[in-house]
């Protein structure tokens, strides 16, 4: 993040040693933590999972069938030979259809053409390992191609969220006056409206699709950060270090984003990682009212969609699976936001 | 004796390194004696441990504090009472007025509510009791309508009021010793003296004790009986307040002593700590003006209104500068001097346009500074640089302090090459008396004179003409602002640059300027030159700021 806003440190040419960035700083507080560590640590293995599936090295076929309907977990064992009642055969006598039937002429022409074909039933496993679903298809794999899925939704839709909140904000906050009462008057339009109705609006505009589901999520969740960018712009626009920059020269671009947004990016990250938990929340939310990602798309929430036919027939383990799923990510994800700013907030420091 | 310090260390856990705990120690064995009804001062710079020492007697200092030795109060060891015990002491038998006012008094309760707490809790007065007590303390620290007041905010009290309430507060519950933690550091010269002289007659009616904490030496000759001077952790010195100003034995004191800047003498640099320390003498011949130099500034008539909404639609037109004329010329450096609120500092401000001007001119180099358009201004900028009040806040804290001395550079096209705005931005580094070692830092690994040299640095990256100082020295310590105003003067020498010299401090300015402007109200009430305004004040006003300087320890019988 801090690359974008600095400029790269030119190449040292005389032995002068470069101190400790604020960056560097907060990085080894973080190394103190032991939560952050771990929680960082579990957010990287979902990290390192979600390129492997984007790849395309995991979880490719995730749509092959490749249990009977409804497999059972490995753990549970194979289901119990149904003692289905067999449909009684009839008793009557035969009847030849064939002189009303129209399509008995061509039976023999057809079994001919069928005999020269091969077909091979693949043999369907009884047990796969977290089971399957109604058609047979993998939980396991569903549901790493579907963190792929929703967490890529919740971070672009963070990423795009903080963008335009930032952008907003940085100009609401530092020019005030008629640009900022604009600015707080579509803010206040935004949040008037109750999220979830805006969402299902936007919905309805942008239709489904994993990139609509991010533009839709950022347009309507920009506003708190929107909010507290503003706020920190405000105090900083007056700071003496902003003054200076102005009497050197400085454009008001520069002041904004060269100035003051390193010294506010700690604010912005950490908001940012709140939405992240967030959006991937309103994801599921969304794919389960049928209107996030599309049909040939599979993700926590249209996991967690299906999950509830099967349910009631006692199929629970594809709930389970997304659930977990989604729960180990982000209760890491909160724990690692909570550690970061904990260390990115100098005031914490020197507590222990 | 009223209270008794012995030995006492202080050491502050500064957190786990490779699993050994890292300890600061702040005080390092510090004893003294206040007793009843006398006042002592401890003297020393930022970081001294003056006000760690304050603090420890009643415990307030945060958590990760270790307190050794011992705080004999009354016959009882206050470093071995339990937080009941100390509560009963804090604010009933000790108190403590603190530096800042504004941020001591809570703003949303009213000041009756916040004198009327302690009265209820401590003394189990009635409501109604304790708000006459209140209006009558109100009244004893000398705020006009008492009775008003109590129902006031306090963002609607000034802030030599606030620091009355806050003393008020204290004095609330009759206590036996008074800690006063740089009480006056915040407040205009002129209210320093009020704070000063009320203090000095609370003590003498209430029979109580004050520890009075300052970095000004010159100060707390006026107001203590016994002084002790601190550096680093450890008391240099400590006697009765005459020997200590008639005859210090310490080098350090006497240092302390040399480099505040007098009234009544003018050498041409001031002595700073470690020279004095090693024997050194300060120059004494100032460098002659050339009274002829070319006039490089000058301001006609330059006014600068606010405009203040009184209601929905009203608004009241506040001028917080009018109608100020001078002439600067080049090498030359003009004093401004008033109290907060007389419009110095917007007057500096609207000089650079930071602020824009409601009318008047301002002639730079024979062009209308105000008419210029943005291209125009934007080379003019080049030549009228500023520095700031606060070394803490000018600085951008996220830029190394190489970044900040080539960003000026980058943006004007000076020099040829990175690599070039390198080599001059190293080179103004060593002119400020830092070393090339800088580069590579950020500025909170700075203290706060070091900082205020980068400040310099970065505007002299642009080779400016016009160094506009506001309030340039005021927020150092008084040994740190002799080193900076030492290397102001050797720029202008070298460099022939001319000062706009903003402050409130009548001592620095006239150890500065050539020519002074004495602001009240927005205008100008008096100008002269630095010798004149000193020698033969005519107005009412500036001999109130030159009454209002502290003088260090005059003896009662001259």
């Amino acid at each position: 993040m801090t690359s974008a806003v600095l400029p790269s440190p030119p190449p040292q040419r005389a032995p002068v040693q470069r101190s400790e960035g604020v960056w560097h700083a907060a990085w080894k507080r973080l190394l103190k933590d032991r939560v952050g560590i771990a929680s960082l640590a579990v957010v990287a293995l979902f990290i390192v999972l979600i390129v492997l599936t984007a790849l395309g090295l995991v979880a490719k076929s995730w749509q092959a069938e490749v249990g009977v309907p409804n497999a059972r977990p490995g753990f549970m064992g194979a289901a119990p030979p149904e003692a289905a009642a067999v449909i009684e055969t009839p008793k009557g006598p035969n009847v030849d259809l064939s002189d009303v039937d129209p399509l008995a002429p061509r039976y023999k022409e057809w079994a001919e053409r069928a005999a020269k074909l091969k077909t091979e039933e693949a043999p369907r496993a009884q047990t796969l390992p977290l089971g399957g679903d109604r058609l047979g298809r993998d939980v396991l794999v569903k549901a790493m191609k579907g963190t792929q899925t929703s967490v890529f939704v919740g971070l672009m839709g963070a990423v795009f969220a903080a963008i335009i909140g930032t952008l907003l904000g940085a100009l609401a906050g530092f020019f005030g006056g008629k640009v900022g009462d604009f600015l707080e008057w579509l803010y206040n339009v935004f949040t008037a409206i109750p999220d979830i109705l805006l969402i299902l609006a936007f919905a309805a505009v942008f239709g489904r699709g994993v990139g609509s589901v991010a533009i839709i999520l950022s347009l309507v969740g920009w506003t708190g950060l929107y909010r507290q960018v503003r706020a920190e712009f405000l105090k900083h626009s007056v700071r003496e270090y902003v003054r200076a920059a102005e009497a050197i020269g400085a454009s008001s671009m520069s002041r904004m984003f060269k100035h003051i947004l390193p010294n506010v990016s700690h604010v912005i990250f950490v908001r940012m990682s709140l939405l992240v938990v967030g959006f991937i929340k309103y994801e599921v939310i969304l794919s389960y009212l049928g209107l996030g990602v599309g049909v040939d798309d599979v993700s926590w929430g249209t996991m967690l969609a299906e999950a509830q036919s099967e349910l009631i027939l006692g199929y629970w383990w594809q709930l389970a699976a997304a659930t977990a799923f989604m729960a180990v990510f982000i209760t890491a994800f909160s724990l690692m936001t909570d550690a970061l700013r904990d260390a990115l907030d100098p005031k914490l420091r020197g507590l222990e | 004796m009223l209270l008794s310090i012995q030995d006492l260390r202080v050491a502050f856990r500064m957190g786990k390194v490779d699993g050994v705990m890292q300890r600061f120690e702040a005080v390092k064995g510090v004893s003294f004696d206040v007793p009843e009804n006398g006042t002592v001062a401890l003297v020393g710079e930022s970081g001294s441990g003056k006000s760690v020492t304050a603090m420890s007697v009643l415990n307030l200092l945060p958590d990760n504090a270790e307190r050794s030795g011992k705080i004999v109060y009354q016959g009882k060891d206050l470093l071995h009472a339990d937080l009941s015990e100390l509560q009963a002491l804090r604010g009933k038998d000790i108190a403590c007025v603190f530096q800042d006012p504004m941020g001591s008094l809570n703003p949303v309760f009213t000041v009756g509510q916040q004198l009327c707490e302690p009265l209820i809790k401590h003394l189990g007065m009635k409501p109604r009791e304790a708000w006459a007590r209140a209006e009558a303390l109100l009244a004893e620290v000398g705020i006009p309508e008492p009775k008003r007041r109590l129902k006031a905010y306090p963002h609607e009290l000034s802030g030599g009021q606030q620091q009355r309430v806050m003393i008020a507060m204290a004095l609330s519950c009759e206590p036996k010793l008074l800690i006063a933690d740089e009480p006056t550091t915040a407040l205009d010269v002129t209210i320093q003296r009020q704070i000063l002289e009320l203090i000095a007659k609370l003590k003498e009616q209430h029979r109580m004790s004050v520890l009075f904490i300052s970095h000004d030496l010159g100060l707390v000759g006026e107001i203590a009986d016994h002084v002790v001077v601190m550096r680093n952790g450890i008391v240099r010195e400590q006697g009765p307040v005459a020997r200590i100003f008639n005859a210090p034995q310490d080098a350090y004191t006497k240092a302390l002593l040399a480099c505040r800047p007098h009234l009544g003498e003018n050498p041409a640099r001031l002595m700073v700590i470690d020279e004095h320390m090693q024997g050194q003498t300060a120059r004494t011949q100032a460098k002659p003006k050339d009274p002829n130099a070319p006039v490089l500034l000058e301001v006609k008539a330059l006014a600068k209104s606010f405009w203040l909404h009184t209601g929905l639609f009203a608004r009241r037109e506040f001028k917080a500068v009018r109608g100020v004329n001078f002439q600067l010329r080049r090498g030359h450096t003009l004093g401004v001097v008033g109290e907060s609120g007389s419009g110095k500092t917007t007057m500096g401000l609207t000089l650079l346009r930071l602020h824009e001007p409601t009318g008047g001119e301002v002639m730079f180099d024979g062009r209308n500074l105000l008419t210029l358009n943005d291209r125009e201004r934007q080379h003019m900028r080049r030549r009228i640089q500023i520095v700031f009040q606060n070394p803490y806040a000018s600085l951008n804290p996220r830029f190394t302090v190489g970044q900040t001395l080539i960003e000026p550079m980058e943006i004007h096209k000076i020099g040829a090459s990175t690599a070039e705005r390198k080599e001059r931005a190293r080179a103004l580094l060593e002119k400020v008396g830092l070393d090339a070692t800088a580069f590579g830092k950020y500025p909170h690994e700075f203290s706060g004179g070091q900082r205020q040299r980068i400040a310099i640095a970065r505007c002299l990256t642009l080779e400016p003409e016009v160094l506009i100082l506001d309030e340039a020295v005021s927020a150092l310590d008084v040994s740190v602002q002799a080193q900076v105003l030492n290397l102001l003067k050797d720029l202008q020498d070298e460099l022939g640059l001319s000062y706009v010299f903003i402050s409130h401090d009548l001592a620095v300015v006239r150890f500065i300027s050539d020519e002074v402007l004495v602001m009240k109200d927005g205008e100008v009430v008096e100008q002269a030159t630095a010798e004149e305004i000193l020698a033969a004040p005519k107005q009412e006003y500036t001999r109130r700021l030159l009454g209002a300087i502290p003088r260090g320890y005059v003896p009662a019988a001259a």
